[in-house]
């Protein structure tokens, strides 16, 4: 699958600071790309340069096979994560404005704002103020706005912040359906949970470099630490323990279950899941066994505090 | 429609929807005019109240001389004992003239006092001096044996007839009037590009503060939106201009011709008839009017119209930097004086230096550099000013805007995604080499 953006050596400096040191990305074509990183890492820094307000210093941006140049704005849309919009101005002439600055003709983005009023059901929105509505009804016409244009990339930057679970839902089933009809989808998060749910890809960026990047499966299967959680129903614990630590490295854990079971968390090291499952399987009834996914909250969490 | 248009558009309506801009418009012409009816209205009020001024003349030869006029009243107290007329006075009447008795009359000259409370104004002073004075000189010249009389009458008070080469009439305060009408127009100027140039600042504020801005650089260039600020406001500007200025021409007419002259093109096509009508009427008013049309109007105002076009867009482009540099408008201040002193500077060069010597050196000066020019240039313009120095110091003032506002969009670009610290010189200056 080819890329619809490819970040080549970015470097991004302002006076002595270094804000994205030679930072290479890749996002697949059609793909929802989460671009994580602690606060302060480089993330806005990137999205301003891929958005074309800020330059780099060195390095090049490729945009669909073709060096980004500014006539790609229309094929771009960002939501920034400190959301803003004329607070004075009519919500339908805002978006008309922002939409045509976009290079949409007005019919064409009338045509578009009426799909997207009624989707939303704010068709009586057209005349108020922005400074009428309230946060979570701006943040609507935000995400109208950025879409508005039908763009081939779409960056957001933390989309759910600001919005009540019942609207948060409407935007990730907006943006998959984004996905669906062909769009990529850069999001920007700290909720990792949004991460897991939602993302095809993940880069990690940490203190101006790339650290981490990939298909999410991918990367975790590179951070699978090989251990498995089991929960077993025995008299002789004793044995089982000696069986176990014999080839392992066992520890307590937790988890929930419904049996009052022994609860394990078991290293493989060298060994494979066959072998522990005999041993358990000698020793008791199994009643849990799973190997132990990393989420990337640990991925994030592990990557950031070990650099 | 290029996204330039689209911005100046946006700004211009967003500038001229507002309530303030509409009551500033079509208030202000009749405000202004309301207050100055207002002002001579009051004026003319203090003019009906009637001082009553006591005179205690102990001399017996000068209260006489003290007429009545619509303003002020003498009252003779002279019949009273000095102190009873000093406490009469002081409760009844302004204040007390107190003439001592003398022996000779000339002592006079230093020894009447005036009491009173309240400071009296110079004019009545010299007014009662005049008095004195003309009666002991009168007395004196009398002395030695002149008559007064014909004295007064040998007196020759001469006027001279001003014209032009060309044979037309001009009048006296011709210069004074001129630099009435050419500082009004600098000052217009200042006010202008005060007034808009905040527009300015105020609008890239609100755009920063409401981080709308990261939405529209995503879309267009900093210095298209920049340019397309600076050039809507402009608009709005002249329109407000262009309202203000119909309505003043229609005033203007109005007044003209309850003066009785007519004017224009005919005041031109025929002085002859000209003059002998305005002979006829005789009223300074009606020259005054006829000399303002025979200014150079048509450059008078083409040049406000470019002055204010380049002195407005080369403020302006300071302005916005201003504002994309700080987070909220009393952050600015710091910054806003250096813009103001030329300003400032401007106008008193032009009131005490284009005055004197509307074609000397320092005015010269003054109106070709570009920060001050659009004002200097526009006070000497009514005395008539050669061709290639307007040249010159519009080219000057454009070529010089086209510098401020490369330097101005740097530190706009920078400034406008900078939030939290108000920066200090040395940062704006640093901003200008990222």
């Amino acid at each position: 699958m080819s890329n619809i953006l490819e970040v080549k050596n970015v470097v991004k400096q302002y006076g002595d600071y270094t804000a994205l040191n030679s930072v290479s990305l890749q996002v697949p074509k059609g793909s929802i790309y989460g671009l994580l990183g602690p606060n302060g890492a480089g993330k806005t820094s990137l999205i301003r340069i891929i958005n074309q307000i800020t330059m780099p210093d060195s390095g090049e941006i490729i945009l669909d096979g073709e060096k980004l140049s500014p006539h790609h704005v229309q094929h771009i849309g960002y939501m920034p994560e400190e959301r803003g919009l004329y607070k004075t101005m009519k919500v339908g002439e805002q978006c008309l404005y922002l939409a045509q600055l976009k290079g949409l003709s007005k019919t064409e983005a009338q045509k578009q704002l009426k799909y997207w009023f009624e989707k939303f059901e704010i068709e009586g929105w057209w005349n108020k103020k922005i400074q009428e509505l309230s946060k979570g009804m701006a943040q609507k016409v935000q995400f109208v706005v950025t879409v508005l244009h039908q763009p081939k990339l779409l960056i957001f930057d933390e989309p759910f912040s600001g919005f009540d679970p019942v609207n948060a839902n409407l935007i990730k089933d907006e943006i998959l359906e984004l996905k669906k009809k062909g769009s990529t989808i850069i999001f920007s998060t700290h909720r990792m949970e949004s991460v897991e749910e939602l993302c095809d890809d993940i880069a990690l960026i940490h203190k101006s470099n790339k650290l981490i990047e990939g298909k999410l499966e991918d990367v975790k299967r590179q951070y699978r630490k090989n251990t498995f959680q089991v929960g077993i129903m025995t008299n002789n614990v004793e044995g089982l323990m000696y069986d176990l630590t014999q080839k392992f490295t066992v520890g307590q854990t937790n988890f929930k279950s419904l049996n009052d079971d022994l609860k394990l968390e078991i290293d493989l090291g060298n060994s494979t899941s066959n072998e522990l499952l005999s041993i358990l399987t000698s020793r008791g009834q199994v009643t849990h066994f799973a190997e132990n996914i990393p989420s990337v909250n640990d991925i994030f969490i592990q990557t950031v505090s070990q650099k | 429609m290029g996204v330039l248009s689209l911005i100046i558009k946006r700004e211009f309506i967003a500038k001229v929807r507002n309530k303030s801009f509409i009551i500033m418009t079509f208030l202000s012409p009749l405000l202004i005019v309301g207050l100055s009816f207002f002002v001579g209205y009051l004026a003319s009020m203090n003019k009906d109240e009637v001082t009553k001024i006591a005179i205690h003349d102990e001399s017996g030869v000068l209260k006489s001389d003290f007429k009545n006029t619509k303003q002020t009243a003498y009252v003779d107290l002279s019949g009273m004992p000095l102190q009873l007329a000093k406490d009469t006075a002081s409760k009844n009447y302004e204040g007390l003239i107190f003439v001592p008795k003398v022996a000779d009359i000339q002592e006079l000259s230093s020894k009447v006092e005036y009491i009173s409370d309240e400071s009296p104004s110079m004019e009545f002073i010299m007014g009662m001096e005049k008095v004195i004075d003309t009666k002991l000189t009168k007395n004196n010249l009398t002395t030695i044996g002149f008559d007064y009389d014909k004295i007064e009458k040998a007196k020759v008070d001469s006027n001279i007839h001003l014209t032009k080469f060309s044979g037309e009439d001009t009048i006296k305060g011709i210069n004074e009037m001129k630099i009435i009408i050419g500082g009004s127009f600098g000052y217009l100027i200042m006010m202008f590009i005060i007034i808009y140039g905040n527009f300015v600042m105020r609008s890239v504020i609100e755009e920063k503060t409401s981080r709308i801005i990261e939405i529209i650089i995503s879309s267009v260039k900093p210095y298209q939106l920049m340019m397309g600020k600076i050039i809507g406001n402009s608009l709005a500007g002249i329109l407000q201009f262009a309202i203000w200025a119909i309505v003043g021409a229609i005033l203007l007419f109005g007044v003209s011709a309850f003066f009785g002259i007519q004017t224009g093109t005919q005041a031109s096509v025929d002085p002859a008839m000209m003059n002998a009508v305005q002979h006829e009427l005789g009223t300074t008013m009606q020259s005054y009017i006829k000399e303002i049309f025979n200014l150079p109007l048509g450059t008078l105002i083409t040049c406000f119209v470019i002055y204010f076009i380049g002195g407005y867009f080369l403020y302006s482009s300071f302005y916005a930097a201003i504002g994309a540099a700080v987070d909220s408008e009393t952050d600015s201040q710091q910054f806003l004086l250096p813009i103001i002193m030329p300003l400032m500077l401007g106008v008193y060069i032009g009131f005490f230096t284009v005055v004197n010597d509307p074609h000397g050196t320092v005015a010269t000066v003054f109106s070709m550099i570009p920060l001050t020019s659009p004002i200097v240039m526009l006070m000497r313009i009514p005395f008539g000013v050669p061709w290639w120095q307007l040249a010159l110091s519009i080219t000057i003032l454009f070529a010089t805007f086209l510098g401020v506002v490369w330097f101005a969009s740097k530190i706009y670009r920078i400034g406008i995604l900078m939030y939290g610290k108000k920066p200090t010189w040395k940062e704006l200056y640093k901003w200008l080499k990222y």
